[in-house]
């Protein structure tokens, strides 16, 4: 399975591309991650969040890795689900940043882990990287992932739905969001 | 504190809620002294707008008190005590479409902006009060409001003016205004304006008042002089 979205950014190419180097920076915005820390030169280690409240970990390393340009990386070992992704960035035009290109894929393997591995997806993979990406614009432009009494969460708005309310939330809820 | 909330189709109530928190470092919190209930508020009250969830805070042209600021508001632009009237969309003020001064374009104010792509074709901003498409913020019938992205939207109000002399620059005047702007109203134009609602009425009686002889609600006389042109509008 491969999995493509772009999104648009008003900073420089260079400045994105600091950004993505800085692997452990992924988890405040794209969902299904939990962790990912350096483990070594070019090694990574991954904590993603799967269905039923399981979690997978894998070994990645950096595959591809051009200054202002393109990082890519693949898992290594014996992953649960190989996988491999790469970001681009390429300047946009009309001075209005940077478009960043980001390809994901995915061994599904066959069997049980292979379709929950599909459900966990949904029949619109694309949607979860779109809003990653869209989560990824308003950090790098605003500074946080932005919140609202209904999407308190933050990345996991899409998870929520139907939603909280829109009116505040109460104490017990607030200390739930931020635990 | 007590907020309107829409509890239904054509069913509204006067709640007890928690009082708004700082969920983002942007936030702040203003002490409502008044606000006003728009014409769109129908399409919510109605039903008409997908995605309004029971218990939703209505209210969407608030101007009040700041109460409480996040420690990422720039002290320059907003401070506690300031007297704000808040627009009604939600602007982040960074990205392309808000330094392009087309804030209600905002790429980054509404965190369900896929789900607004999904069924519309195109993300929209944020807005307070005005179903989850729109973000799921609550809106501003209520004694206090959370606005994010506040050094950003709120507009300080600095003179003794009264809440009713500046209330309406909260969604009524800009809506008119916009509307007249669009029409792109030449010298000797006949302009008939259709609606004799709030913004209607202001959309008429905005160029009249600038232009040279006044107006009525069937027909405008402006000049190209007084009446700036969407070209002419600095950016």
């Amino acid at each position: 399975m491969k999995l493509t979205s772009t999104t648009t950014v008003l900073r420089p190419p260079e400045e994105m591309y600091t950004f993505w180097r800085d692997l452990g920076r992924l988890p405040t915005f794209m969902v299904h991650l939990d962790e990912v820390r350096e483990t070594g030169p070019g090694r990574s280690h991954w904590r993603a969040s799967a269905p039923f409240g399981q979690t997978v970990e894998w070994e990645a390393a950096t595959t591809l890795d051009e200054a202002g340009r393109r990082i890519a990386w693949r898992s290594v070992g014996d992953a649960d689900v190989q996988n491999a992704g790469e970001v681009r960035f390429v300047p946009a035009p009309g001075s209005r940043g940077t478009e960043v290109h980001v390809t994901l894929s995915y061994d599904v393997p066959a069997g049980p882990l292979g379709r929950a591995v599909a459900k966990y997806f949904g029949e619109e993979p694309h949607q979860q990287l779109d809003d990653d990406l869209r989560r990824f614009k308003q950090v790098v432009e605003t500074g946080e992932v932005v919140r609202s009494d209904g999407a308190p969460g933050g990345k996991r708005a899409r998870e929520e739905f139907p939603q909280h309310p829109a009116r505040p939330l109460s104490d017990d809820e607030l200390a739930e969001v931020r635990s | 504190m007590k907020a309107l909330c829409w509890t239904g189709p054509n069913s509204v109530e006067v709640q007890d809620v928690p009082d708004p928190t700082i969920l983002n470092a942007r936030d702040a919190i203003i002490r409502v002294t008044s606000t006003a209930i728009c014409g769109s508020d129908l399409h919510l009250l109605d039903g008409y707008v997908p995605t309004m969830q029971k218990g939703d805070v209505m209210g969407h042209e608030p101007m009040g008190e700041v109460v409480e600021v996040g420690p990422g508001v720039d002290a320059t632009k907003l401070r506690v005590g300031d007297r704000v009237v808040i627009p009604f969309p939600i602007a982040c003020g960074a990205c392309a479409a808000c330094r392009a001064e087309l804030y209600s374009c905002c790429e980054n104010s509404n965190p369900n902006a896929g789900i607004a792509e999904k069924m519309f074709g195109h993300p929209v901003a944020g807005i307070f009060g005005y179903s989850h498409l729109t973000g799921g913020f609550a809106g501003g019938q209520a004694e206090y409001l959370r606005v994010p992205f506040a050094d950003v939207g709120p507009l300080v109000i600095e003179s003794d003016l009264t809440d009713e002399q500046v209330l309406f620059l909260s969604d009524i005047l800009p809506t008119g205004y916009m509307g007249a702007e669009m029409c792109d109203i030449q010298p000797g134009d006949i302009v008939a304006v259709w609606g004799a609602d709030r913004s209607a009425s202001l959309r008429w009686t905005a160029p009249g008042s600038w232009g040279p002889s006044g107006s009525s609600p069937s027909t405008i006389r402006a000049t190209a002089s007084t009446w700036p042109r969407p070209r002419d509008t600095p950016r």
